[in-house]
């Protein structure tokens, strides 16, 4: 179905594949519901005009029920609201089931924020996607319950903690100013809200973000210049964030705590320092420079220090660059 | 009652004798406080529910007039964000839980039901004055969470939110528990009123609709309640002990709480709009002097709605990440609840057809409620169906369904049965033309109020929203000035109640020409109810009542014939 | 009109006076039979209320033992189920004597009414004296709910160092003992190696197995404990604790009844307190006969 309302008042403007028929069913309702309204209304003021209480008027009789009439009025909606159910869960089942090949993003709310988490490692606030390509959205909750909802799209999907929960879309539009030069670029559209929907605490309404739709080749070069956390930072900045988004600050200390809530050693103030591990069952002491952090990072297992047990994740080529090993030295070296 | 001799001064029918008329044949505090006369305990909750109205329509002025701007209108020192939540909150939590719940069954309810069954009074008074002890008990702690740190989750209480907040969820959650107890006790001595004490000759079919429908809404109130009772008291334990059911951090899991919450919350949509459908089936057809058309449609779809209400809480949680599945089940079973309703408004309609239709003040708001009534109604469809329910859930488009249900429903219809038992509860006449001037500006502020925000939503303005984005504020402003609208038509409609009370003409015993059994006894009636167990007859056989202009009421006309069983 | 209403008031009382009219008759019902059956249907649908909102822990209890049945597997064996079985017995002895008061109340022997419902009362109370028992017992343990829970605390070492330090401690003294005890039985062993003996191998083994499960045995031995089942108790407690709380309400209830009883009111024309309070009693144990195999008697 097409929807005849949509660019109306009554709708945010379509930019989704399933936007359409969202809208189609949306106005399907609304005519059938227009017709029974005004049907009632008339009706109701029909009679009041007829029948109301003025001198000389007076009751007449008339059947105090019509069964062939009362089931009529029982059947027919029934029908209608039959093929209304039909329609609508159809075009649901549509929204819930992605293709397979689609372009997965994982959206992590949390009191009041949206983190996307693009499959290269790339990490934003706002929403970046491609235009013409399906794109499922896997969702997380890192605190309460947040509701995914882009109006111009026509989804919504829950986060809730504890479980993921996902919806998808093929965006159609994309969200860039007309390029003057390219007689075939698409009008330009202001990159559309995303809202959370459900309730989440004091900033809920400012639990907003922007949503960009690119055409395929640009959304490449954004997600692969987003990944590159290198570029545009000093190195111990760079670091830092690597620090945090690679998971090393789950075990390790920056602020000198050796308590147990720690697996790992503290990292602050220790560069340059000598410590006691045990490599391969002979213990020995160790300066902390930029071979044995390497080391320790690339095989981890091959010298634990003291009191400490194995188990840290090996950080092959693949999980993090030579160029990020880098950087978080630099980073170790600036903690005091 | 009516005979007019020459010597004796003109019997209307009104009660005139302090020392029977309940209102004063005793006074004091305790024995208002303390009464076990139905009268009197619906007159308290009457007071008790129009005081919670205004407090929480105070709540929704002031979030009306904070949405004027984008960013509030509101300095930040007066109203934050925070203010916001827990003023629409509140508002949810006392219109729901103090106001709509009780108002009609408990306040015209308790007054009405035994007089129309011909009792002298429910069938556990002092179970009735503990149901309304344990509102008063509730609303404290209501304020308590008001007063102490506010309250924030929503009227909801959504977990985790709820469990991790700072604000006194506890008070609010014993709060609707003992609501709960004291909905538990009227539903319970409704059913068992209406099933032992019926006099002889009121059979089942030969009940008011008023009847059926708060029967019904009394089942639902047995059912469904307890379930909330054991989802507060969960929730306390989760804030209290950490049990970890509905907590996701400890193992447990928020939308079983949903699912629990709905299973009751969804029946209770259905405690508010029963009664109120029941109120319609009086006033179109007394007002409408016509019976009413298909009687046994009309009380078997309030059982269906009843029963049928049970099956569809699952429809509030289409985006909560339940199956699939689950979500195509509840829509088609919410689809069917549609019917019912339907049926009835096309009965209503069909009663006015050939009648000599009395445009008093009742009658006004009983047509304000079927525009309004089918506004929401017909909006549900478009909640109902999933594909774009999607697109609606959680937006202001489900804000305005269920106003236009709740409000423009349950509470139209409350008033218009109000203005219709007026005379009978307190002896008095009110201005008819003030009357009907204050429905039309009520009439005209909700529309103003709620329809704007039926197309923010399709907009896809999500609601709670302290701030917005500024292409909403047109719709914004329109609601604010309906809302201010709205409300000084409610203030109005109320005083010109209030006015009567001092002003009004004595009311004869039957103003409107009822025939059901509560316009047999005296205005206001007599301590007793009834000297004797009054005749039944068919609760909408208007043929034998005449208007009588000195009277200024129905009497009894000597020259009808006996009683013709349209049923 | 009120004169005349007064007079037939007074007429209307008087006639009702002649016959029989029960001191106990409320004045808004037209017949004692009226307000006995007013009075039983409003006590079934405070039952059903009742079992209603029991549901409402059933299902919770149902979920979660349908989605993790190793916690349920797990914790059951902290419950003790001789006690368990003991309080079921008390509370069908107690329904027996209540259902026999109602009894007693029909018939007019009024002295047996007041003695069963006082061994009714008595029974309630050593139902919540053994509950009393069982409570403590797992407090004693550390097994609380949520957070407090000692197995919940077990798995987040992190943040409860404390309990972590005392089981390091306790392992490593439990470790030491074994190496002694194998020591010791290894001598013995060479001792009685002349007369070698199977039973003394599993008397041992038994002895040793129950230590962990008897009660007394540190944090360590819930080491094993399957992730968050610190919910079931928190459902144990909530359900066991919901029906404890009937159960005083109960005994307030047959109390009140005791001393209407003492006073004489209850006779063959008029027991039907007696008959909702016995009806409410019956629930009550009801409901526990459905709590004692689900929480106490789990298998696989």
């Amino acid at each position: 179905m097409q929807s005849i309302l949509a660019d109306t008042m009554f709708f945010p403007p379509e930019r989704s594949s399933v936007a359409g028929s969202v809208d189609g069913l949306f106005d399907f309702i609304y005519y059938l519901s227009a017709i029974f309204f005004v049907g009632i209304v008339f009706a109701m003021v029909y009679f009041v005009l007829r029948y109301y209480q003025r001198p000389g008027h007076k009751e007449e009789p008339s059947p105090s029920h019509h069964e062939v009439l009362e089931i009529t009025w029982s059947v027919i909606p029934s029908l209608l609201v039959g093929v209304i159910f039909f329609y609508g869960f159809t075009g649901y089942l549509n929204m819930r089931e992605a293709p397979e090949n689609a372009y997965e993003i994982n959206v992590r709310a949390s009191k009041w924020n949206w983190l996307f988490v693009y499959p290269n490692g790339a990490e934003s606030d706002e929403l970046h996607i491609p235009v013409d390509r399906p794109v499922k959205f896997l969702l997380q909750s890192g605190d309460v319950l947040h509701s995914f909802y882009i109006p111009a799209f026509r989804i919504k999907m829950d986060c809730v903690p504890g479980r993921y929960t996902s919806t998808w879309v093929i965006a159609t539009d994309t969200t860039e100013a007309p390029d003057p030069n390219d007689e075939n670029a698409k009008d330009g559209h202001l990159p559309m809200n995303l809202f959370c929907a459900e309730y989440c605490g004091e900033k809920h309404s400012a639990m907003r973000a922007k949503v960009f739709v690119h055409e395929p080749g640009e959304f490449d070069v954004w997600v692969e210049k987003a990944a590159n956390i290198l570029e545009g930072r000093s190195p111990a900045e760079a670091g830092e964030i690597l620090f945090k988004r690679k998971g090393c600050a789950q075990c390790h200390s920056i602020e000198g705590d050796m308590s147990a809530k720690y697996a790992g050693p503290p990292l602050n103030g220790q560069w340059g320092t000598e410590r006691k591990v045990t490599a391969r069952g002979t213990t020995e002491t160790v300066t902390m420079d930029e071979n044995y952090v390497r080391e320790s990072i690339r095989q981890p297992n091959a010298k634990i220090v003291e009191g400490r047990k194995p188990g840290m994740t090996v950080f092959t080529p693949q999980l993090l660059k030579d160029d990020e090993i880098t950087a978080i030295i630099a980073y170790l070296k600036s903690l005091k | 009652m009516s005979t007019i001799t020459p010597d004796t001064k003109l019997d209307i029918g009104h009660n005139d004798d302090p020392s029977s008329n309940y209102l004063t044949c005793s006074s004091g505090f305790l024995s208002w406080a303390f009464t076990l006369d139905h009268k009197r305990i619906g007159v308290m909750y009457l007071v008790g529910i129009f005081t919670s109205f205004f407090l929480g329509g105070l709540f929704a002025l002031l979030l009306r007039i904070h949405l004027l701007m984008p960013n509030g209108l509101f300095p930040e020192t007066w109203v934050n964000m925070n203010t916001y939540n827990q003023l629409f909150t509140l508002h949810g939590a006392v219109m729901t839980f103090l106001f709509i719940i009780p108002s009609v069954p408990a306040a015209l309810g308790n007054f009405v039901l035994p007089l129309m069954v011909g009792a002298k009074d429910v069938a556990f008074p002092r179970m009735n004055l503990a149901s309304f002890h344990l509102w008063v008990i509730g609303a404290i702690f209501f304020l308590i969470a008001l007063f102490t740190t506010g309250l924030d989750t929503g009227w909801t209480f959504y977990t985790p939110y709820s469990i991790e907040t700072q604000t006194n969820v506890i008070a609010a959650t014993i709060g609707a528990f003992i609501l709960g107890f004291s909905s538990i006790f009227t539903g319970l001595n409704f059913i068992v009123t209406v099933n032992t004490m019926r006099p002889p000759g009121m059979s089942w079919f030969k009940m008011p609709l008023f009847m059926w429908a708060i029967y019904a809404t009394a089942i639902i109130q047995i059912l469904a309640t307890p379930v909330l009772g054991i989802t507060l008291l969960l929730l306390m334990a989760e804030r209290l002990l950490g049990i970890g059911v509905f907590d996701p951090s400890m193992g447990g899991d928020p939308v079983l709480y949903q699912h629990f919450f709905w299973f009751y919350s969804h029946p209770a949509v259905y405690i508010m709009i029963l009664p109120a459908m029941g109120i319609m089936s009086e006033l179109m057809s007394v007002y409408s002097r016509k019976p009413i058309f298909g009687y046994t449609f009309i009380a078997y779809s309030s059982i269906a709605i009843a029963l049928l209400g049970f099956l569809v809480w699952g429809h509030h949680m289409f985006v909560s990440g339940q199956s699939p599945m689950a979500a195509v089940i509840f829509s088609g079973l919410t689809f069917s609840v549609s019917i019912p309703s339907a049926i009835k408004v096309f009965n209503w309609l069909a009663t006015m057809y050939k009648g000599n239709i009395n445009l008093a003040t009742p009658m006004c708001y009983a047509l304000s409620f079927i525009f309004l009534f089918a506004i929401g109604g017909l909006t549900g469809l478009f909640l109902g169906a999933l594909a774009t329910d999607i697109h609606l859930h959680d937006t202001y488009f489900v804000v305005a369904h269920f106003h236009y249900v709740m409000m423009g429903g349950t509470v139209i219809a409350f008033v218009g049965g109000l203005y219709h038992w007026w005379p009978k509860m307190f002896g008095v006449m009110y201005n008819e033309a003030w009357g009907r001037f204050f429905c039309l500006v009520v009439f005209i502020g909700f529309n103003l109020t709620f329809f704007p925000q039926f197309i923010m939503g399709s907009r896809g303005m999500p609601r709670r929203y302290a701030t917005y984005d500024p292409e909403y504020q047109i719709f914004h402003q329109l609601s604010t000035l309906g809302a201010i609208v709205l409300g000084l038509g409610m203030v109005g409609a109320v005083a010109v109640l209030v006015w009567s009370l001092f002003n009004g003409r004595k009311a004869p015993a039957n103003p409107w020409g009822a025939a059901t059994l509560e316009w047999t006894c005296t205005s206001p009636p007599p301590f007793y109810n009834f000297e004797h167990a009054p005749h039944v007859g068919s609760p909408y056989d208007y043929s034998q009542l005449k208007y009588d202009p000195q009277v200024g009421g129905y009497v009894k006309d000597p020259n009808a014939k006996p009683a013709s069983d349209h049923h | 009109m009120s004169a005349a209403v007064d007079h037939q008031d007074q007429a209307h009382h008087a006639g009702d006076d002649h016959h029989g009219h029960s001191p106990f008759q409320a004045h808004h019902f037209e017949t004692m039979q009226q307000q006995f059956d007013s009075g039983k249907l409003g006590i079934w649908l405070f039952l059903f209320t009742e079992i209603l909102m029991f549901s409402g822990l059933f299902c919770a209890y149902i979920i979660y033992r349908y989605n993790h049945p190793e916690i349920f597997l797990y914790a059951h064996k902290q419950l003790n189920t001789t006690l368990g079985a003991t309080n079921t017995v008390v509370l069908i002895i107690s329904s027996l004597t209540m259902a026999w008061a109602v009894r007693a109340a029909q018939l007019n022997q009024k002295k047996l009414l007041i003695w069963l419902l006082s061994a009714t009362l008595a029974l309630a109370g050593v139902f919540l004296v053994i509950k009393y028992f069982e409570y403590t017992h797992k407090f004693d343990l550390g097994l609380y709910t949520g957070r407090e829970n000692v197995m919940y605390q077990l798995q987040h070492p992190a943040d409860f160092q404390e309990l972590h330090e005392e089981v390091e401690e306790n392992l490593a003294k439990q470790a030491e003992e074994k190496k002694e005890a194998e020591a010791h039985a290894v001598s013995e062993a060479e001792a009685v190696d002349a007369h070698p003996s199977e039973e003394h191998g599993d008397e041992h083994a038994a002895a040793h197995d129950s230590h962990g499960h008897d009660g007394h045995g540190g944090p360590e031995q819930f080491l094993d404990a399957p992730r968050n089942t610190q919910i079931f108790f928190g459902i144990y407690y909530m359900m066991t604790g919901l029906h404890g709380f009937h159960i005083v309400a109960g005994m307030i209830a047959i109390g009140w009844l005791l001393s209407r009883s003492i006073r004489g009111d209850f006779s063959s024309e008029y027991f039907g307190p007696v008959d909702y309070v016995g009806l409410y009693w019956h629930l009550v144990d009801l409901i526990w006969i459905y709590l004692f195999p689900l929480l106490y008697l789990i298998r696989s």
